[in-house]
C-alpha cells in the first residue's frame, strides 16, 4: 500500500510534466494531441495503464511506436490491476488499459469508462517457479501438497493467487503453503533468496525473473489460463494513439514480442 | 505543576498549528466519510478479521515487550556509556527508520531466513526456521519498531539528572541497583512515551512483516496485511478493517494513558 | 579513624592539589569562593571522581591510591554525602529515601523502615515519613537528607554546600540543628561551602581554598584574627562569639556582655565583622552600649588596613586604616577601648 502511493503520485507527475512538454514536436504547443486520419504521423503523450506484467513486453513496444512517431510520448503506468482500475474510475487521464484479469477490466467496461468492447490480447499461465538449481526437487502441482516444503502461493485476492486455487481445485491437490503472498513480485523475492522452495507464479514472471529462479511448467496450468483484456478507454485524450498502441500489440510484431517474455497467443 | 495560561496562542504558531491538525485530520475524516459502516457488523463477525486483528495486538505487544528488554539497556548504553564509537552506533540504531521496510525485511531474510548466516546455522543446529512464523512476525516489528523507543528512552536518560545516580552511589548502591531503582523510575515518563511509539508502529507494520513473516491467516497475516489484500478485491471491506484497527489501537492508548496519568497523579 | 587525602585532579585552568586529615569526631570545613575545586574535592573523597594522582584512606582502609591502582567505587564507600539541594529520590516516599542505604547494604526492609523512622524523628520529620520530597518544605528536604546521609554509621560524611539552597530564615534553624547532629556524630566530617558563617559555626577547622590550593588553615578563629592573604582576610574576618540571649543583651561564656539590636533568648553565637569595631585609645565620649577596654595582641597589614587581634573579657577583631593605626601609635601591647553600634552585632541561634 504504502509502496503505492509514491507510485500513484509519480505517475501524477509525469503526467502533467508530459502535458507541458507534450507538443514540443508539433507545430503548436496548445494545441495537444494530433487527431489526424490514419496514415499521418502521430503525435503529443500517449497513457497507457499496464498490469505490472507486462512492464517490459510494453515498454519495449511503446519505444518502437515512439521510432515511428518522433512526436509522440508514451507514457506507462504500471501496477496491480485493481490499483489502475481504481485509478481510472477515480478519473485518472489514460488512453489505455491493460488489465491482467477480466474483472478488473470488467470494473473499468461498467462503468462505462472503455471504448468499445475490451479485446483479449494475450494469455498467461502459470508455472512452478523454484530456486535455481531446484535444491528441494520440486517436479510437479502435487508437490504443493508437502508439509515438509516451505511454499508461497498468491493470496487469494490477487489475480494470480485466484488461478492458483482453480489448478488445485482441479487437479485435487490440497495446497499446503506457508505464505499467501500479496503479488508475484513478492513470491518471486522469497523465491530467489531460497527462503520457499516453491511458489505458483505466471510463466510471464519466470521469464523475467532472471537466472536465479527456474519455471517448471505443469498441465494443469490449462485449467486456470489468464486472458488479459485491453482496452482504449472513452476519455482517452490520445485516442488515435491509443488505437495505434492497441493495433501494435494485436499484431506479430507485438505478439511475438509477448511471446519471448512467456506470454501465450489467445 | 499544570499552570493554564490565559493568554491565547500566538497567530504565527496558531495557523500552522491548525494546518498541521487539517493535514493529519482529515485523511481519517475521509476514511470515515467513506465506511460502510452496515458492513462493520458482518465483518466482525468474520472470523479471520477476529484472528488478524488479535494477532495483531499480540504481536505488537510482544514486539514491544522484546523491545524494552533490549531497546532500555541500549540506551543507557548510548545515554551514559563514554565508549568510543558511540555516535557510529547511535546511527546504526536508527537505519531501520529510514530503511524502506520491504528493504528490511530482505536484510531480516539474510540473516534470520533459511539461508541466511544465522538462519542456517539454526535450521542446521535446530531444526528451527523463523520465516513465515508468528516469531517471524515480531521480529519484524520489533526491527522496525525498537527504534522509536531507544530514541525516545535515550532522550529520557539524558534530560534525567544524573546526580540523582551519584546520590544513589554514595547511599551504597552499585550501577545496576542505581538503575534498578532511581534511572528507571525517574526516566518512567519516557519509557512509557517510547513504548507507546513502539507498540504503535509495531501495530501499523506492514512492508517489513508482509517480506520477511509472509502472509499466512492465523499465524502471520495481521490486520495491515488483511487491509492490504482486501484492498485489492474490496476495498469497502478494507476501509473497514482500517477503520476497527484504527479504533481498536486508539482506544488501547486512551486507556493505558488514563492510567499512567491517574498512576502519576496519585504519585505526585 | 582518620579520613586522610592527598589528592590531584586537574580542573580546567588550574589542577586542584588538596591535603586534607580530618579525626574522628572533627568538623573540617573547606571554605572558598566558588569554583576554587572544593566540590571536586568532595567528589574524590565520595569516589563519584578518580584522582588523578594521590591518596585517599580512612585508617587503614585505602579508598584511592594512584600509584598502586587502588580505586575503592563510591557505593563501597562507607560515607554519607548531603548535597546542596537535597536529591531525595522524587519517585519514593521521605521514609524509603532514607532507608535507601540500608537497603542497598543488605538490610531487610522491615529493620531499615524501622531504623529510618528512627532517624526521621531524630531530625524532626517523624510525621512526615509517607511524604514525597516534593511536599516537603526545603528545610525539612535537607533535614530528611542528613538523615539519609547518617542512617548507615558512615565513617565519613560528607557536606556538599548544605545550608546554601535555603532561605536565610531556615537556614538559620537548620544550621542550628546541623550542630548539634554534628557533635554527635562520631566519624570524620568534611564540610564545604562558601558561607563562612557555616564554617565558623559547624568546623572545629577550617581550611580556606583558592584556585585549588589550601592558602590557610587553623581553627576559625585563628584563621579569622591571622588571615594570611587578603582574600582571608576579606572572607574571614568575623568574630563568632558563643553566649546566651536574654533579650536584647548576651552575656558571653567567656564573660562580658554584648547589647544586640535584636531581642534573642537561649544559646547562640553574636558576630562581629572587624570593619564595624572601632578602636580608641582613651574610653570614648557619650558611652555607646557596647564599650569594652581591651588589649592589642597582634597587628597584621593588609593592603590599606591593618588586621588587629584584641584580648580581654570580650575578644575580637578589628580592622582599623594604617593611617589610623599610626596616628593612634598602635602597638602589640598597648591597651585600647573598643566599641561595636549593637545595629552591628549579628545573633544566630546555636
Amino acid at each position: 500500500m504504502m509502496e503505492r502511493v509514491p507510485l500513484a503520485l509519480a505517475a501524477a507527475l509525469l503526467l502533467s510534466l508530459a502535458a507541458c512538454g507534450g507538443g514540443s514536436g508539433g507545430e503548436d504547443a496548445a494545441a495537444g494531441p494530433s487527431t489526424d486520419p490514419a496514415g499521418e504521423e502521430l503525435t503529443g503523450t500517449l497513457t497507457v495503464f499496464a498490469a505490472a506484467s507486462l512492464t517490459d513486453v510494453f515498454t519495449e513496444l511503446g519505444e518502437r511506436l515512439e521510432q515511428e512517431n518522433p512526436g509522440l510520448s508514451v507514457q506507462f503506468s504500471f501496477a496491480g490491476s485493481s490499483a489502475l482500475a481504481t485509478q481510472i474510475t477515480q478519473g485518472a487521464p489514460a488512453d489505455v488499459f491493460a488489465s491482467a484479469n477480466p474483472p478488473q477490466m470488467a470494473v473499468v467496461a461498467d462503468a462505462g469508462l472503455a471504448a468499445g468492447d475490451p479485446e483479449v490480447v494475450t494469455t498467461n499461465v502459470l508455472e512452478i517457479a523454484v530456486p535455481a538449481g531446484n535444491p528441494a526437487g520440486v517436479s510437479g502441482l502435487a508437490d504443493f501438497a508437502r508439509e515438509d516444503l516451505a511454499l508461497a502461493l498468491c493470496a487469494a485476492e490477487v489475480p494470480c493467487g485466484a488461478a492458483s486455487q482453480q489448478v488445485f481445485e482441479a487437479a485435487g491437490v490440497d495446497a499446503a503453503p506457508d505464505t499467501l503472498e500479496e503479488d508475484v513480485r513478492a513470491a518471486l523475492t522469497k523465491v530467489e533468496l531460497g527462503e520457499v522452495d516453491a511458489a505458483l507464479v505466471y510463466a510471464s514472471d519466470v521469464a523475467a525473473a532472471g537466472d536465479a529462479v527456474e519455471g517448471i511448467a505443469f498441465p494443469e496450468a490449462e485449467d486456470a489460463v489468464n486472458d488479459y483484456p485491453i482496452a482504449v478507454l472513452a476519455g482517452a485524450p490520445n485516442p488515435a494513439a491509443a488505437e495505434a498502441f492497441v493495433e501494435l500489440v494485436a499484431s506479430g510484431a507485438g505478439q511475438q514480442a509477448l511471446a519471448d517474455a512467456g506470454f501465450r497467443a489467445p | 505543576m499544570r499552570r493554564r495560561r490565559e493568554t491565547g496562542v500566538p497567530a504565527p504558531l496558531l495557523v500552522p498549528a491548525a494546518v498541521a491538525v487539517a493535514f493529519l485530520v482529515l485523511p481519517l475524516a475521509g476514511l470515515l466519510v467513506r465506511t460502510p459502516w452496515a458492513d462493520l457488523p458482518a465483518q466482525l463477525a468474520e472470523p479471520a478479521v477476529g484472528q488478524a486483528l488479535r494477532l495483531s495486538l499480540v504481536s505488537a505487544t510482544l514486539a514491544t515487550g522484546v523491545s524494552l528488554l533490549l531497546g532500555v539497556p541500549l540506551a543507557w548504553v548510548l545515554a551514559r556509556s563514554r565508549a568510543r564509537g558511540r555516535s557510529v552506533l547511535r546511527a546504526l540504531v536508527t537505519v531501520p527508520l529510514v530503511l524502506p521496510p520491504v528493504v528490511g525485511g530482505v536484510a531480516l531474510f539474510l540473516v534470520l531466513g533459511r539461508q541466511g548466516i544465522v538462519g542456517r546455522w539454526l535450521d542446521e543446529a535446530f531444526g528451527v526456521t523463523i520465516p513465515f512464523t508468528t516469531t517471524a512476525v515480531v521480529i519484524a516489528e520489533t526491527f522496525v519498531a525498537m527504534p522509536f523507543l531507544v530514541i525516545s528512552v535515550e532522550g529520557a536518560l539524558r534530560a534525567a539528572d544524573t546526580r540523582f545516580e551519584d546520590a544513589a552511589a554514595t547511599l551504597g548502591a552499585d550501577r545496576w541497583t542505581t538503575f534498578r531503582r532511581v534511572t528507571l523510575p525517574l526516566v518512567a515518563p519516557g519509557v512509557a512515551a517510547g513504548a507507546v511509539l513502539c507498540w504503535a508502529r509495531a501495530l501499523g507494520e506492514f512492508g517489513a512483516t508482509i517480506t520477511f513473516a509472509g502472509n499466512f491467516p492465523g499465524t502471520t497475516q495481521t490486520m495491515p496485511l488483511a487491509v492490504y489484500l482486501e484492498l485489492q478485491s474490496d476495498p469497502p471491506a478494507a476501509i473497514v478493517l482500517s477503520v476497527l484497527l484504527l479504533a481498536v489501537s486508539l482506544g488501547t492508548l486512551l486507556l493505558l494513558r488514563d492510567r499512567w496519568l491517574t498512576r502519576s497523579g496519585a504519585a505526585a | 579513624m582518620t579520613l586522610t587525602a592527598a589528592v590531584e585532579v586537574p580542573r580546567g585552568a588550574f589542577t586542584v592539589a588538596l591535603d586534607v586529615a580530618v579525626a574522628p569526631g572533627e568538623v573540617l570545613a573547606v571554605l572558598g569562593p566558588n569554583g576554587a575545586g572544593k566540590s571536586t574535592l568532595l567528589r574524590v573523597l565520595a569516589g563519584l571522581l578518580p584522582p588523578d594522582g594521590g591518596r585517599v584512606a580512612v585508617g587503614d582502609d585505602v579508598w584511592d591510591d594512584v600509584a598502586a591502582g587502588v580505586h575503592v567505587p563510591a557505593h563501597e564507600r562507607r560515607l554519607g554525602m548531603v548535597f546542596q539541594d537535597h536529591l531525595l529520590f522524587p519517585h519514593l516516599s521521605v521514609t524509603e529515601n532514607v532507608a535507601f542505604g540500608l537497603r542497598t547494604r543488605g538490610v531487610r526492609r522491615a529493620e531499615a523502615r524501622a531504623a529510618a523512622r528512627g532517624w526521621l524523628a531524630r531530625v524532626g520529620l517523624g510525621e512526615m515519613g509517607d511524604r514525597r520530597p516534593a511536599q516537603l518544605s526545603g528545610g525539612q528536604a535537607q533535614r530528611a537528607a542528613l538523615a539519609r546521609a547518617l542512617v548507615g554509621d558512615p565513617a565519613v560524611l560528607l557536606l556538599d554546600e548544605p545550608l546554601s539552597a535555603l532561605d536565610a530564615r531556615t537556614r538559620l534553624t537548620v544550621r542550628a540543628e546541623l550542630r548539634h547532629h554534628l557533635a554527635d556524630y562520631p566519624g570524620s566530617t568534611v564540610l564545604v561551602t562558601h558561607d563562612p558563617v557555616d564554617a565558623m559555626a559547624l568546623a572545629d577547622r577550617v581550611v580556606v581554598v583558592e584556585d585549588g590550593r589550601v592558602v590557610q588553615e587553623g581553627t576559625p578563629a585563628e584563621v579569622s584574627r591571622h588571615p594570611r592573604t587578603d582574600y582571608v582576610a576579606r572572607l574571614v574576618g568575623l568574630s563568632l562569639l558563643p553566649g546566651t540571649a536574654e533579650g536584647t543583651g548576651v552575656r558571653l561564656d567567656g564573660g562580658g556582655r554584648v547589647a544586640v539590636a535584636e531581642a534573642a533568648s537561649g544559646p547562640v553565637f553574636v558576630a562581629v565583622r572587624p570593619e564595624s569595631v572601632a578602636l580608641y585609645l582613651a574610653r570614648p565620649e557619650g558611652s555607646p552600649r557596647n564599650v569594652w577596654p581591651a588589649r592589642l595582641v597582634s597587628a597584621t597589614p593588609h593592603g590599606a588596613t591593618v588586621r588587629c587581634e584584641l584580648d580581654g573579657e570580650v575578644p575580637l577583631v578589628a580592622d582599623v586604616t594604617a593611617t589610623a593605626f599610626a596616628e593612634l601609635g598602635l602597638a602589640p601591647g598597648v591597651a585600647v577601648w573598643a566599641t561595636v553600634k549593637a545595629s552591628e552585632v549579628a545573633v544566630y541561634a546555636r
